[in-house]
Parts: C-alpha cells; structure tokens; sequence
C-alpha cells in the first residue's frame, strides 16, 4: 500500500513536471499564430489540443475583430464543441491533416444551422437546411468552422466595401480596404483570427484580398471544386478556393475540398492528385511566361512593377526558364467580364423575390409590387448596378452586341492561353495593379474599381487556376502579391511554383503589427 | 447619352426593381460609362469565332432519374417570409 502510494506521488510528480514543461514550452508561442501544418504536428503529438487552440482563436478574435472587421458570425460555441469532437477523435486515433484545425468560411458557403447572409441584407436572416459539400468535406475531417467572414454583397466588388453589414479594415493598414470580395478571408488569415479560411474567386476574389492582405490565396481549376452551396455569382466563372499563411497549408486545404461531386454537374471527375506532394525544392526544367502586355499595364504601380520584376528575378536564379509571351487579347478583358459576369449574376440573383427564403417587404398588397420593393430594398447599390447591367446586355436587342459578342472574345481569350502554355508551364504576373487603397477612396467610381481586376479576371474567363503568393511589400509597408497561373487542373505546378518561391523569400513570415494597445487608441 | 433614363426605367423593370427617382440618373450616367467602356469589344474581329459559355470542355452530365429526398418540406419552408399549411404564401397576384 505505502509503495503503491510511493508510486503514485512519483506519478504526480512526474505529471506535474510534465505539465510544467509543456506549459512553459508553450508559453512563448501564440496559438493563433500557428500555420494548419505546425498546428496539426502539436495535436497529433498531443501537445495542444484543439479545444486549447479554439479558445486561442475565439480569444484573438474577441481582441482584435472589433478593430479589423473580419467576421459577420462567431459561433464560439459549437466551436468549442466541434474542438471537442476532434480532440475525442484524435485521442481514439482518427485524425487527418485538418482535424481539430480552427478555419473559417466566406459568407456565401452554406452552412446548416448556421447563418449565411452572403454580405446582403436580403439574406440578414437566412439560415440553410444543408451544408455546402465543401463544408461537408470539412466536417468529416473534424475541422473546426469558427465563423463566417465578411465579403462583399454576393461577392461583388474589390474592397468588401460593399458588405451590407459593415467594413472590413487592413490588417496591414486599418485605413485601407483588406480587397474583396473575400476582404473578411484575408483579414481574418492576416491577422491570425483562423488558421485557415476559404473564399470564392469569380474575377479574382480570393487572389486580390490575398495580395493586399500578405497572405496564399487559390483559385482552382474551373469544375476543381464542387460549387454545392457556394451562393451562386456567376456561375460559368465561381470557385471556392483556400486562403492560407503558407502554400503548404493551401496544398493541405486543396487535398480535402477538391473533386467530383454529383451534386454539381460543372464539377469535373477527374483525379484529385496529393498536392502536397508537388512541394519539393527544384524548378530546374521549367518554363514560365512573362505576359509582354502586363508590364505594359497603364496605372501599374512601380512598388508593385518592381516587387514582381524581383519575384521574376528569383524565379530565375532557382533554376527556371524565363521566357516573353503574349496575350494579345489581354485589353479586352475587363469588357468581357463585365458583360459576362453581370448577365449571369441578373439571372441567378432573379430568384431572391421574398418569396421562399431572405427579406420582404411585407407592406406592399400585390406580388409585383411585393417583388420589386423587397429587392430594390433588400439588395445595395453595387447589386442593383450589376443587374442592370446584366439585364440590359441579355435584352432584346443588345443581346448580340452585348452578351454574344463578349462570350465570342472570351473564346479568343482562351485561345491566347493555349498557344501561351504550348511555350511555357506557367504564367507570371502582379495579382493587383496597385497595393491596397484607402477605404472610401474609389467607391463612388464603378469602373475604375472594376478596371483593377484586370490580371486576375483572365483566370476566371479561361476556367485555369491562379494562386497569389507575398511577393513584397511597397514602401508604405503594404503586401504585394505574385500571381502565378497554369494550364487547367495543373495547380501542382501552381504549387511547386509557389513553395519553392516561399521558401527562398520571408515575405509570407511577416506579421502585420496589431498591438493591443494601438487598437485601443483607434 | 449612351443610356437614357427610360431606357433605366424599362430594364429596371425587367429585372424587378423598383429604382429610386434620384437614383436613375445616377444609375444612367454610370452604366453608360460602363457600356461605353465595354464598347471597346468592338474593335475586336470575331467573325467566325464560336462563343464560349463554359471554359472547361464537358459533355452532358447525365444521371439516373431516381426519386431521392433532398430536404423535407419542414426545412425548406423554414427560411419562408410567410408560410401556411406547409405551403409558401404570397400577396396577391392580381389585382
């Protein structure tokens, strides 16, 4: 008895060591800070749990959202009890690369029970039956959903200045805009309020927000990702993609949302390969493009012109083939995606009319009344501007001037991918033109705001993917992103680009600084 | 102007919205410079060339036509404005 008690108190002992040891050997380290992959190695050696990393994400959250923006819902609670389930899961030994990890989901992703207000007012109350099926692949991995991230109105715009909820800041810069439509996804991986998040990317929304904000974003191949209970935009152009602190941890997000899904008939069955696998050191044999008509780009801004001539630079020396290309078709785009986009967006958002879910106005007596109040109503003015726009190309008598003529330009400006990738395995380019602008600055000037999507935009049209890496920053301190784009359902190649980049650069190790102390003055 | 205000009236129509008299203007001037902008397209030679509506080529997606539940009745009326006796309600049609 009085050896077994010896035993014991040994035991404690040792337990209480133990916990000393991993209390001070955590002590230093800020959880939230941690990438998918540093966070998975610490559950998986039972160093943390995902319980204690939740409550660190939930923690910062409450510290610095209130000055950034980044959420329009925290469901800190069925967060902690989901961490719950992955930290039973890991102790009974099911555990993949996500398990217990805290992610976050643009506002557009349907989330059962959970509501998704896609930016709009129309949607303030909305509240799915279902889960997206991306959602659903998380789930399965006991991933964490924290919350759901700000955007802008049914992801339309550049800035997520047009949330009808409210304003999402820079990390970077809390008087300038995070980018859009996916500003809430990039701030909140920016500064630390997730591990890892997903956007939606129709013209450039999760490559645009990433660059501004110093962080990965992806766009997928076109059909790479099912789009069931992605909130429909454009649907010849939407994807739902990662965005990461690292390519490491968008090739991870990459390998569980990715493949065929039947409730998505554009989705495309084709082989989902292991993506991190791509992450290997070497470029040796590769060929990248430099677009001649990008660098001819008026407006591009010479901090921006100069980080990705350096990024080119570095490409090179690591052991890559730089060759020119041409895109001759390039001016055009713009003109084409505004066409295309808001003509699909006039028809999809036809079915919000306050009859089956979302706002209405409940004081007019007749239906068409009822219609027309609750959506001009319950949709903002970047919304309405679209569905004009849409509704006047596909009208009798524009329709092939309008839409016709601009889905027969955007077959050109496919062709001028193909005959650029017969020469070279990817394309190199700046994600923005400038790095981000103050809030307030452009918003009452749609075509100046739509004309700064013009590197991104293509990716979309053409249905190839495209991923932003930090490539720098300007000398106001703000991140510029490398864009880098590859034939369809080629992202390995996007990704072996990418890491390889990263790991020769420390852009992606930069923090933006958001002292507590700083916010309290705001 | 490369849009008139009746024209904004008509599509506004259209598309079912109800667009506020100061807004029309507004909305007038700003699309116009849009379309003015997209005219731009017209520079381009396309005769001949095929319209692309879907970038990644694909054949129909068929599939079985099997009866399965999606969702009960229950929680698709649930997000309904106005509902009764398990069916949407709304104003009257015609007046």
């Amino acid at each position: 008895m009085r050896i077994l008690d010896l035993k014991n108190i040994a035991a404690s002992g040792i337990i209480k060591f133990l916990l000393k040891y991993r209390i001070k050997g955590l002590a230093g380290m800020k959880l939230y800070e941690l990438t998918i992959q540093e966070a998975h190695r610490l559950l998986r050696k039972k160093e943390i749990s995902s319980q204690d990393l939740t409550r660190a994400i939930l923690d910062r959250i409450n510290a610095v959202d209130e000055a950034v923006g980044a959420y329009i819902t925290v469901d800190g609670e069925t967060a902690m009890t989901q961490a719950q389930m992955a930290d039973k899961a890991i102790l009974e030994g099911r555990m993949t690369p996500l398990t217990g990890i805290p992610v976050a989901l643009k506002d557009l992703i349907c989330t059962k029970g959970l509501r998704t207000t896609c930016g709009s007012k129309i949607l303030e109350n909305f509240i799915p039956p279902y889960d997206a099926t991306v959602v659903k692949k998380l789930r399965k991995e006991h991933a964490v959903v924290v919350g759901k991230l700000n955007m802008d109105e049914f992801a339309m715009g550049s800035s997520t200045e047009n949330s009808g909820f409210k304003l999402t800041h820079n990390p970077w810069d809390l008087t300038r805009i995070p980018g859009g439509s996916s500003g809430g996804s990039a701030a909140a991986v920016a500064a630390d309020m997730c591990i890892g998040a997903l956007g939606s990317d129709t013209g450039g929304s999760i490559r645009q927000p990433a660059s501004h904000c110093g962080v990965v974003g992806l766009k997928p191949t076109y059909g790479r990702v099912s789009r069931f209970g992605l909130v429909a935009f454009a649907s010849s152009l939407d994807q739902i993609g990662p965005i990461t602190k690292n390519v490491t941890d968008s090739a991870i997000l990459m390998n569980t949302i990715s493949g065929y899904d039947a409730s998505d008939s554009t989705s495309v069955p084709e082989d989902v390969p292991d993506y991190t696998s791509f992450l290997e050191k070497g470029l040796k044999g590769m060929t990248v493009g430099i677009p001649k008509e990008y660098t001819a780009t008026q407006g591009l801004d010479p901090d921006v012109f100069q980080a990705v001539k350096d990024a080119v630079k570095k490409i090179e020396d690591l052991g890559a083939q730089c060759i020119d290309i041409s895109l001759p078709h390039t001016e055009y785009v713009v003109a084409v995606y505004y066409v295309i986009a808001p003509s699909e967006a006039s028809s999809n958002l036809a079915r919000y009319d306050g009859v089956k879910y979302g706002y209405r106005d409940k004081d007019k007596a007749y239906l068409m009344d009822m219609y027309k109040s609750t959506r001009s109503k319950g949709f903002g003015l970047e919304v309405q501007r679209r569905i004009l726009l849409g509704t006047y190309s596909l009208s009798a008598g524009y329709y092939n001037a309008y839409y016709g003529k601009a889905s027969q330009v955007r077959t050109l400006i496919i062709e001028d991918f193909k005959k650029a990738f017969n020469t070279c395995d990817v394309i190199l380019s700046p994600v923005a033109p400038s790095p981000a602008f103050k809030i307030g600055e452009m918003s009452d000037d749609p075509l100046t705001m739509y004309l700064s999507d013009i590197f991104t935009i293509s990716a979309n049209l053409a249905g190839i993917p495209g991923i932003s890496v930090p490539c720098g920053f300007s000398s106001e301190g703000l991140p510029v992103g490398l864009q880098i784009m590859a034939r369809h359902f080629e992202e390995g190649k996007l990704f072996k680009v990418a890491y390889n980049f990263e790991q020769a650069t420390d852009f992606h190790m930069k923090k933006p600084k958001l002292e507590l102390t700083e916010l309290k003055k705001l | 102007m490369k849009i008139s205000r009746e024209e904004v009236i008509h599509v506004a129509d259209l598309a079912r919205l109800d667009v506020d008299k100061e807004l029309i203007d507004k909305f007038a001037v700003q699309l116009g410079t849009i379309l003015e902008y997209v005219d731009t397209l017209e520079n381009v030679d396309t005769k001949g060339v095929r319209p692309t509506s879907h970038a990644i080529s694909m054949t129909n997606a068929f599939r079985e036509d099997e009866e399965k539940e999606l969702s009960n009745r229950e929680s698709a009326l649930a997000n309904a404005p106005e509902k009764a006796d398990g069916n949407f309600i709304v104003p009257k049609v015609v007046g």
